[in-house]
C-alpha cells in the first residue's frame, strides 16, 4: 500500500511530503518530496547588495535566525578580510547560543508532542518566551531579529539586559532537569525512542548528516571545535555524543547541548569585553547614527553604503557555523561587483533529511513521526 | 591620508598571499593529488587560507574516490556540492565540491568545468549525500550527472520549464505579477 504523508501534516514540521510504500505496517520504501517552500533565495540574493541579503538569512531556519545571520556575516567578513571587535564577537556568541537553546526548546516541545507527551511544550515555550523577550530588547525583533551586521552587530546591548540574561541563565539548568523528569525515564518515551531510527557512524557521515543527529551516532564533529569562529576557542565547553545513533541518543545529545550552550552564555556574560561593537571601515560599515545628522562626510558615507553597498575583492569563500540543526555554511563567489556572483547556502536540514529513508526503511509507520522529529528539520532551510 | 591607508592594505594583502601559498604547499591532499593525477590537476588556487583545486571533468570520480579512501586524507564528509554559471563564458558551468576530513580537520574545495549540454560523472556511490545535491544542481542549473540512480527535479516540480539559477534566467519571470488561475 502507498501512503502519502504531508505536505499538510502536523508531524512533518512544515510542508514536507513523504510517500511511503508499506507492507502491512512495515515501511518498504520512503521517498521525501521537498520543495513546497522554495522561495528562490539563492537567486534572489544575487540581485541584492551584501547588506540587503542579511534579512533573507533570517528566513532560512526561522527558529535559528541569529545563527543564520552569523554564518552569512562571517562569510562576507572572510571575503573582505576584516576583523570584528572582540565585544561584537562575544555578543554574537551569546546571541547564537541563546538562539540555539530557543531552537532546541521548540524541537523538544514539538517532538514530544508528536510522540504524545503534551505537557512538555508548555514548559518549553515558557522558557523560549524569555529568550525571545531578550531578543526583542536587544535587536527589536523576536523571530527574525536581523541583529548582526557585516563587521559587528547593529546596536550595543541595552541597559539592564545583562541582569535579565543572567537570571535566565541561572534558572535554566533547573528547567532542563524539570524536562528530564517528564521524559528521560518515562517508559512510553523509552519505548517510542530507544532503538528507533538507528543510523551508524559511517552511514551518517556518508549521508552528509551533521549537528546533533551526527553526534547522536557517536561522531565528535562540531564546527565550533573543529573550525572555531567568533572566538569560540576561548570558551570552555564539551561536545556531547551518543553511542547507538537512535532517536533517544539524539534526544540526550540535544539536552546536554542546551546545558553547554547555557554555560557558554554565562561565560560570555562574565567576560564580556568593553569596546566598539562594529568595525570602523568607512567603505563597509555604516557610520554612527548621530554623526549622520551632523557631519556631511558621514551622510555621504551612509548614503553610498545604503544605495550602492561595497565592492569586495574577486574571490570565493566558504564559512560555516554550527547552527542548531548542524553545519550551516555560506559559499560566496564574488566577481568584484557590489552583489554576490553566487550565493550558495549549505543547509544542515537538507542533508539530514536526505538520510531519512535510510533511517526509517524497515521500521514501523508510527516510527516515522518520531524519526522526523528527532532529526529536527525546518523546511524553510531545506527549500530555501 | 587615503594613500597611507591603501599602502597598509597592500602590505597586508601581500602577507596574506604569502600565507596562502604556504597553506597550499603544506596541504597534504594537494601534494598527493599532484603526484597521482598529474594530468587532471589544472590549477591550485588559494584565497583567505582556503585551498581550491581546479580539476578536469574526466577524472573527477577517480579523484573523489582517492580523496575518500586514502588513509592519510579520509575526506569522508562531502559538505557541499553546488553549481556555478559563468554565462556567457565557454565552457559555461562549474561544479564545486566542498570536502571535509573529520580526522584531519581539513577542508578542500574541488572545482571542475562543465560545458553546456555536457554531463559529468556522479559521485553518489562515494558520498551518499551527493544524491540530493546532484539532483539540486540538475534542477536549478540543468547539468546532468552520469550514473546517478535517480536524477529528477528536487525543489521545483516536474514539468517546470527552465533552470532558475542560470544567469540568463530572469529573477522576475514573465508571470511575476500575474494572478495564478489554475485550470480546473
Amino acid at each position: 500500500m502507498t501512503i502519502n504523508m504531508g505536505p499538510q501534516h502536523p508531524a512533518t514540521h512544515g510542508v514536507l511530503r513523504v510517500v511511503l510504500e508499506l507492507e502491512g505496517e512495515i515501511i518498504v520504501k520512503a521517498i521525501p518530496h521537498p520543495g513546497h517552500l522554495h522561495r528562490g533565495m539563492e537567486k534572489l540574493a544575487e540581485s541584492k547588495t551584501y547588506h540587503q541579503a542579511i534579512p533573507l538569512t533570517d528566513r532560512l531556519d526561522y527558529t535559528n535566525a541569529m545563527g543564520n545571520n552569523l554564518a552569512y556575516v562571517l562569510a562576507v567578513e572572510k571575503l573582505l578580510g576584516i576583523e570584528v571587535p572582540k565585544r561584537a564577537q562575544y555578543i554574537r556568541v551569546m546571541m547564537a547560543e541563546l538562539q540555539r537553546i530557543a531552537a532546541h526548546l521548540i524541537w523538544l516541545g514539538t517532538h514530544a508532542l508528536d510522540i504524545g507527551a503534551m505537557t512538555l511544550i508548555f514548559y518549553n515555550f515558557r522558557e523560549r518566551e524569555q529568550i525571545l523577550r531578550i531578543f526583542e530588547e536587544v535587536a527589536g525583533g523576536r523571530l527574525t531579529p536581523t541583529y548582526l551586521r557585516i563587521g559587528g552587530v547593529s546596536k550595543d546591548l541595552p541597559d539592564g539586559i545583562e541582569e535579565k540574561i543572567k537570571s535566565f541563565v541561572q534558572a535554566f539548568p533547573d528547567h532542563v532537569k524539570e524536562y528530564e523528569t517528564l521524559l528521560t525515564k518515562n517508559i512510553i518515551w523509552l519505548k517510542r525512542t530507544k532503538g528507533v531510527g538507528v543510523i551508524s557512524k559511517e552511514d551518517a557521515i556518508s549521508w552528509g548528516v551533521t549537528g546533533p543527529t551526527l553526534r547522536g551516532s557517536g561522531v565528535k564533529y562540531d564546527v565550533r571545535k573543529a573550525f572555531p569562529y567568533s572566538s569560540y576557542e576561548q570558551f570552555n565547553f564539551d561536545i556531547p555524543i551518543g553511542s547507538v545513533g537512535d532517536v533517544y541518543d539524539r534526544y540526550t545529545v540535544r539536552l546536554r547541548e542546551m546545558e553547554w550552550s547555557n554555560s557558554i552564555v554565562e561565560q560570555a556574560l562574565e567576560r564580556l569585553p568593553k569596546g566598539p561593537i562594529i568595525a570602523n571601515d568607512s567603505r563597509i560599515t555604516l557610520p554612527p547614527k548621530d554623526d549622520v545628522t551632523k557631519d556631511i562626510a558621514s551622510l555621504i558615507r551612509q548614503f553610498k553604503i545604503v544605495s550602492e553597498g561595497f565592492q569586495p575583492p574577486v574571490g570565493e569563500v566558504y564559512a560555516s557555523v554550527e547552527a542548531s540543526k548542524g553545519e550551516l555554511g555560506f559559499y560566496i563567489v564574488s566577481d568584484g561587483s557590489n552583489r554576490p556572483f553566487r550565493f550558495r547556502i549549505r543547509t544542515p536540514s537538507f542533508a539530514n533529511l536526505s538520510a531519512l529513508p535510510k533511517m526509517i526503511e524497515g521500521s514501523l509507520i508510527a516510527d516515522v513521526i518520531s524519526v522526523i522529529g528527532s532529526i529536527d528539520i525546518v523546511l524553510g532551510e531545506i527549500d530555501r | 591620508m587615503f594613500a597611507a591607508v591603501s599602502k597598509s592594505k597592500d602590505k597586508s594583502n601581500k602577507t596574506r598571499l604569502r600565507e596562502d601559498k604556504e597553506v597550499a604547499e603544506i596541504n597534504l591532499a594537494v601534494k598527493k593529488l599532484k603526484e597521482k593525477f598529474q594530468n587532471s590537476i589544472l590549477e591550485i588556487l588559494t584565497f583567505r587560507g582556503e585551498v581550491t583545486v581546479l580539476v578536469s571533468k574526466g577524472e573527477i570520480f577517480e579523484i573523489g574516490q582517492f580523496l575518500h579512501s586514502d588513509p592519510d586524507l579520509q575526506y569522508h564528509l562531502l559538505t557541499d556540492l553546488c553549481g556555478l554559471d559563468f554565462f556567457p563564458q565557454v565552457p559555461r558551468f562549474e561544479v564545486v565540491y566542498h570536502l571535509c576530513s573529520i580526522k584531519n580537520n581539513q577542508r578542500l574545495r574541488l572545482r571542475t568545468k562543465v560545458g553546456d549540454n555536457e554531463s559529468i560523472s556522479s559521485v553518489e556511490s562515494i558520498w551518499k549525500v551527493a544524491n540530493w545535491y546532484e539532483r539540486e544542481v540538475y534542477d536549478l542549473f540543468g547539468i546532468s550527472f552520469e550514473n546517478h540512480p535517480d536524477l529528477r527535479r528536487i525543489l521545483l516540480w516536474d514539468g517546470f520549464e527552465g533552470h532558475p539559477l542560470r544567469k540568463d534566467y530572469p529573477v522576475e519571470g514573465p508571470d511575476f505579477d500575474k494572478p495564478f488561475i489554475p485550470e480546473v
